[in-house]
């Protein structure tokens, strides 16, 4: 009786958990979906801000939208270029079995948990040295700290799971190293490499502690590498603290296009995802 | 033959080194941004010793006092109520998606959970502000006045506005959640299905399975779930200054506002440069955060690490 009693309990306390967690989590998706829905209007993801914005005059979140794409696009496009290489070298094929290859792993591990906030303030020292001020490249060169750890140990996992017996297949017909990964190896890996990016891109878009030193804020669209730019997770946070409530609700609004944003990536990503286990060669 | 070989073996050749040269970029970062965060923060050093500056508690950074106390108070006060909650309900999650639901709601479940994970940190702080912030100021706070009163750091002062250590912590429990729930899940399917087979044959029930065999094999993974949960909550920055309040104070109980490491970086970039010590100030809070959290992830690493090998064997 009490062995049953137990088991009951448990099961009960271990489903409630899970309901728990999951009921918070949608309570939240739709509290920030009502209340941002409220004030999103075409005005808002089409114009920048008017004269007297923060004082619940005209205008839009337009220059947060393109300034966050800026950002994070040109961010995940750097960290390709040096994820990739890494996560391809911690292969067996090139240094995955050297020494090398385990400070690279640890290195990456480290670099993965540190606080994007801390990044934030290295990117800051780092342009304090080369003379920049706030602007789109700070930015850019944060977020890129930011995603680059998240991509390329994304990149890996997906990586490791390419049968060896396809390179060997490859290596046996006389390919090279680098033929063999680039027609064989990323080809049978994209689908994953692809969500790999988009996961870091989605990290990337949302991050507002790596871009509050680097990138600044403006009211302009992003014209040049060298000038401030407006983010949207930033314009949630300047416009929440405004203490007019037409302009908090602005930032509600804002939110909302942020959920969304990154909410459609997300799911994107999961679906190429699922094309990966679709064409698996040896399965 | 030669001429067609040769550049085949030139690109090979050139590609491996690319290769070679661009994962240097990763020790290269990590050394550099231990380094450029040390060179900044020694001129504060210079002037103060280590442990005067972790345990003094003014903070007037005009006056040139700065006493990182009631900061890394605040951080470890948020930090380990966002624990307290998250941790035992995402474990029992967990247990659940990983050995009693069906594969059907797994399936649903599991992509939704690494969904939430993405949702960015303003959205979570948002979220605070709209029904965390107000549940606890309204509610929970004044019901621990009349009831709990009694019980050390459980009792508010008068008037306890909701921007709160409480608030702070409930929001990063909510918001590391979907984390803990998927590197636990994780750990708990690496269990061989052979061992929880042997012990329901022997005519235990299943949650004297999970109980004895599951948890005990998983445990390290847990454990270690848990331990990267904990050093994501210490580092988040947006969401926790937006909901606790932001007073450099001791807090006397989990009602009182708080001023986490993060926040005091996040809050003060705009002014640094015009006093100073400040920046240097604001450089060795940020090392400090790294440190702290390169010891947890790395302890963290090695449980899981030797949930797999033990999976392995």
């Amino acid at each position: 009786m009490r062995r049953r009693l137990e088991e009951v309990g448990f099961r009960t306390l271990m489903l409630m958990a899970l309901l728990s967690v999951v009921g918070a989590l949608m309570l939240l998706i739709m509290v920030v979906a009502i209340n941002g829905a409220r004030a999103l209007n075409w005005e808002m993801v089409s114009q920048v801000p008017t004269g007297g914005y923060y004082l619940a005059g005209g205008g839009g979140v337009l220059n947060a939208i393109t300034g966050s794409l800026a950002l994070a696009v040109t961010a995940t496009v750097v960290a390709i270029l040096f994820a990739l290489p890494v996560a391809l070298f911690l292969q067996s094929d090139y240094g995955g079995r050297t020494r090398f290859a385990v400070v690279v792993r640890t290195y990456l591990d480290l670099l993965w948990g540190i606080p994007p906030i801390v990044y934030g303030a290295f990117g800051f020292t780092l342009m304090l040295y080369m003379g920049l001020r706030a602007s789109l490249l700070g930015g850019v060169i944060a977020l890129t700290f930011v995603e680059l750890p998240i991509m390329a140990r994304a990149m890996e996992e997906v990586l490791r799971t390419i049968p060896r017996a396809l390179k060997e297949a490859s290596y046996a017909l006389g390919a090279t190293r680098w033929e063999t990964m680039r027609w064989v190896v990323l080809r049978q890996a994209m689908p994953g490499l692809v969500t790999a990016v988009l996961l870091a891109f989605g990290q990337g878009i949302g991050n507002a502690a790596a871009v509050l030193f680097t990138a600044g804020y403006t009211d302009n669209l992003p014209r040049s590498l060298f000038e401030p730019v407006a983010s949207l997770p930033l314009a949630v946070f300047f416009q929440l603290g405004t203490p007019f409530p037409e302009v908090q609700e602005r930032a509600y609004a804002s939110a909302l296009i942020l959920l969304v944003i990154v909410l459609v990536i997300s799911i994107k990503s999961r679906l190429l995802g699922r094309l990966l286990s679709k064409h698996n060669v040896l399965d | 033959m030669i001429s067609r070989i040769f550049p085949r073996l030139m690109q090979e050749r050139s590609a491996t080194a690319t290769i070679w040269l661009l994962s240097f970029a990763v020790p290269l970062l990590t050394v550099g941004l231990a380094i450029g965060l040390t060179l900044r923060s020694l001129p504060i050093l210079r002037d103060n010793s280590l442990i005067d500056l972790l345990t003094r508690t003014t903070w007037r950074p005009m006056a040139g006092e700065f006493g990182f106390l009631p900061f890394i108070v605040g951080t470890i006060a948020v930090t380990l109520v966002a624990m307290v909650i998250s941790a035992p309900i995402c474990l029992l999650a967990a247990l659940h998606l990983a050995e009693y639901a069906g594969s059907q709601t797994r399936t649903l479940l599991r992509p939704l959970v690494d969904l939430l994970a993405g949702i960015p940190a303003v959205v979570y702080g948002l979220f605070g502000i709209l029904v965390v912030v107000p549940a606890v100021g309204r509610y929970i706070a004044p019901f621990a006045e009349s009831h709990l009163y009694f019980v050390p750091w459980l009792s508010p002062q008068q008037h306890a506005t909701g921007y709160s250590i409480l608030a702070g912590g409930m929001v990063l429990a909510l918001m590391v959640s979907p984390f803990i729930i998927s590197v636990a899940e994780d750990a708990l399917q690496a269990i061989p299905v052979g061992v929880r087979e042997a012990s329901l044959s022997l005519g235990a029930t299943s949650w004297e399975t999970s109980k004895y065999v599951s948890l005990r094999a998983a445990l390290p993974g847990l454990v270690g779930a848990v331990v990267l949960g904990f050093s994501r909550t210490l580092g988040e920055t947006m969401a926790v200054l937006m909901v606790v309040g932001n007073v450099a104070q001791i807090p006397e109980s989990i009602f009182d506002s708080a001023y986490p490491l993060t926040a005091l970086i996040a809050n003060n970039y705009g002014e640094m440069m015009s006093i100073p010590l400040f920046d240097s100030a604001l450089m060795l809070a940020s090392l400090l955060l790294l440190v702290v959290v390169a010891f947890f992830n790395f302890a963290a690493q090695m449980l899981v690490l030797a949930v797999r090998k033990r999976a392995g064997e």
